[in-house]
């Protein structure tokens, strides 16, 4: 309906000038759109896609002396290189193992707190709990890194001196500097960093829900726990889904910063991961067409995954994402 | 009747979902206290280990040391006027981006849309986009830390949303078949309306610019070029000799373990300061903009 009233004041307009709509017609008609349009254009084809050519030092013997002309093509060389790479092996499993055990930790807590915050009716308290959870998000690795590192000493760590003091361990416990115990803190600090943030999305899919479906619920007498289990969590299925679907396309993508804040020689054995081997092979050795293959792989992992998923999502009749 | 009553009443799950959000909001409240406390007690408490949630023998020592500091305080300054360059251009590319996005009239909106999101699935890596830098001259410039990261497609995506779900199309209709051009609109009806969700991306380039470092790792070797998160990185994570340097020249006032929660809760400040007065914007304009992420 609205459109026939644009089309057909556009038509009164063109129709004189132009018998076609042709691409210049909509250029003259919406040029200032364009123009507006034409400056991230610009941004995206200069810093992004002028990097995608560099993708083909992954097939090269690549010498960063001598330059793409200078270097030669070895096929797929460098990729059989890095499946018998030892540090490859370690990173991928570490990058697999900790984005799995994020996902299975940090993806159902945010849903969970947005369904505890939605059953709060103190106004006030709803609030201020919400300010207070979303705070660690908007702070740095580095400062999230020392604050825990500080809290967790094993000897003068504040949770460590509290422990102690109750009597519950007689030794302090190297929460980040013994490498089993730096995989649970790791995985609870990244939960505690976005468990906030991320309730926002799924508290704002909880109101769309229509307060008919609680009120039906409710004098059909469900409890608190039924209404949640038949009216919620099916009223924000779509969001989860969504959600879950770009979660999955970064399993095999790791976060540079949170795991160069909390690395240290103890744990290195878990810490390294892709995003740590490409950095150090790449920038630290200059093995740049081994760091640029293995950022290929996990790019394209990354994006199969999406795809797999999306598809997946959409045969069992759900929205997808893409 | 009996339903107004169950409504309204609190009974035992209420209290119990109370007492958890209260326990996981004071996970995310004292730790910081405990900090702020530690950066302004004498050393010989902090030593001693009694130093919890308030601080004792008041003393500003490790923050006057701070300020001794040329790096760290050039590196602050330095730091706010890239998050503000950065935010404004943030801002004017997202802008120039959700807007004509969200006109349906717009021929190749489908595939301009794809161009601008598809870097947000594949990226060509780190090397890649170092070499790039390179080329382009950027290399420890202040330039290498604003555009290559200056628009975010996921920022842009939620400012599409915010458009599309709260500024009806009837009334950019009519605007436009009054004859009023596409830069009026925007300039007149779309932005007035879109404070809340202008407040939230600009919150969010701004701290996401603020606690970044590690594109300031990849391209930045010049030590004034550094921002503070980066310095800050060097100094505290790792026993790298920026850390020994600041030390020393404080060492007569305070130990590093108050000088750090000192230069943590000073590099912090920014955020804390405009985090309460944007906070009531954001709520509302990601849940509006948030439709499909």
């Amino acid at each position: 309906m609205k459109n026939s009233v644009l089309d057909s004041k556009a038509t009164q307009i063109a129709q004189p000038m132009f018998k076609k709509k042709g691409m210049l017609y909509f250029l003259k008609r919406d040029w200032q759109l364009y123009l507006l349009v034409m400056l991230p254009l610009i941004f995206v084809f200069t810093f992004k896609y002028a990097a995608y050519p560099g993708i083909r030092m992954a097939f090269m013997d690549y010498k960063p002396a001598k330059g793409y002309a200078g270097s030669k093509y070895v096929g797929l060389e460098i990729f059989k290189k890095i499946f018998q790479d030892k540090d490859f092996k370690i990173a991928l499993r570490n990058s697999i193992v900790f984005n799995l055990l994020d996902l299975a930790v940090s993806f159902p807590a945010p849903i969970i707190l947005a369904i505890l915050l939605n059953e709060v009716k103190i106004h006030w308290f709803k609030k201020v709990t919400q300010t207070v959870l979303y705070l660690p998000y908007f702070l740095s690795w580095v400062v999230i890194a020392s604050v825990m590192l500080n809290l967790m000493k094993p000897e003068s760590g504040l949770i460590n001196i509290f422990l102690m003091n109750k009597g519950l361990i007689s030794q302090g416990i190297p929460f980040l500097t013994e490498k089993n115990h730096w995989a649970v803190s790791y995985v609870l600090i990244g939960v505690w960093q976005s468990m906030g943030w991320g309730s926002i999305i799924y508290l704002s899919a909880i109101l769309g829900i229509s307060p008919d479906l609680y009120e039906a619920a409710t004098i059909d007498g469900a409890n608190k726990l039924q209404r949640i289990w038949h009216v919620t969590l099916p009223g924000i299925r779509p969001t989860i889904v969504t959600l879950l679907i770009m979660n999955l396309g970064r399993l095999m993508g790791s976060n540079f910063e949170r795991l160069v804040a909390f690395g240290n020689v103890q744990v290195v054995d878990f810490q390294y991961q892709l995003a740590i081997y490409i950095y150090e092979k790449g920038l630290g050795a200059s093995n740049f067409s081994r760091a640029t293959a293995v950022g290929l792989f996990q790019a394209l992992v990354g994006l199969v995954l999406v795809l797999i998923a999306d598809k997946i999502a959409k045969s069992l009749g759900e929205n997808g994402l893409l | 009747m009996n339903k107004l009553i169950t409504k309204k009443r609190i009974g035992f799950g209420d209290i119990l979902i109370m007492i958890i959000l209260t326990l996981l909001s004071l996970t995310c409240i004292l730790p910081f206290i405990h900090i702020a406390a530690k950066s302004i007690s004498s050393n010989t408490a902090v030593l001693s280990k009694t130093v919890y949630f308030l601080p004792k023998e008041v003393t500003f020592n490790a923050y006057s040391a701070i300020f001794k500091d040329g790096q760290l305080v050039w590196s602050m300054f330095y730091s706010v006027i890239l998050t503000l360059v950065f935010t404004i251009l943030g801002m004017i590319l997202t802008i120039c981006a959700a807007y004509p996005l969200t006109r349906k009239r717009l021929k190749g909106r489908k595939v301009i849309t794809f161009i601008l999101l598809f870097t947000l699935y594949f990226s060509a890596g780190l090397i890649p986009e170092y070499l790039l830098m390179k080329q382009l001259k950027l290399l420890n410039t202040f330039w290498v830390l604003v555009l290559p990261l200056a628009f975010s497609p996921y920022n842009m995506l939620i400012m599409k949303s915010f458009f599309l779900s709260t500024i009806p199309d009837s009334l950019e209709e009519s605007a436009f078949l009054d004859g009023a051009s596409d830069f009026t609109i925007l300039g007149k009806i779309v932005l007035p309306l879109s404070k809340p969700i202008i407040a939230t991306i600009s919150l969010f380039y701004a701290v996401g610019r603020w606690n970044a470092f590690a594109d300031a790792k990849y391209y930045i070797t010049t030590k004034a070029l550094q921002p503070i998160q980066y310095l800050l990185s060097n100094m505290l994570l790792s026993s790298s000799s920026d850390a020994i340097s600041l030390a020393e020249g404080a060492a007569i006032q305070s130990t590093p373990e108050v000088l750090q929660a000192a230069i943590v809760l000073f590099s912090t400040l920014p955020i804390i300061c405009i985090y309460p007065f944007v906070q009531r914007y954001f709520v509302k304009g990601i849940m509006l903009g948030a439709v499909k992420g």
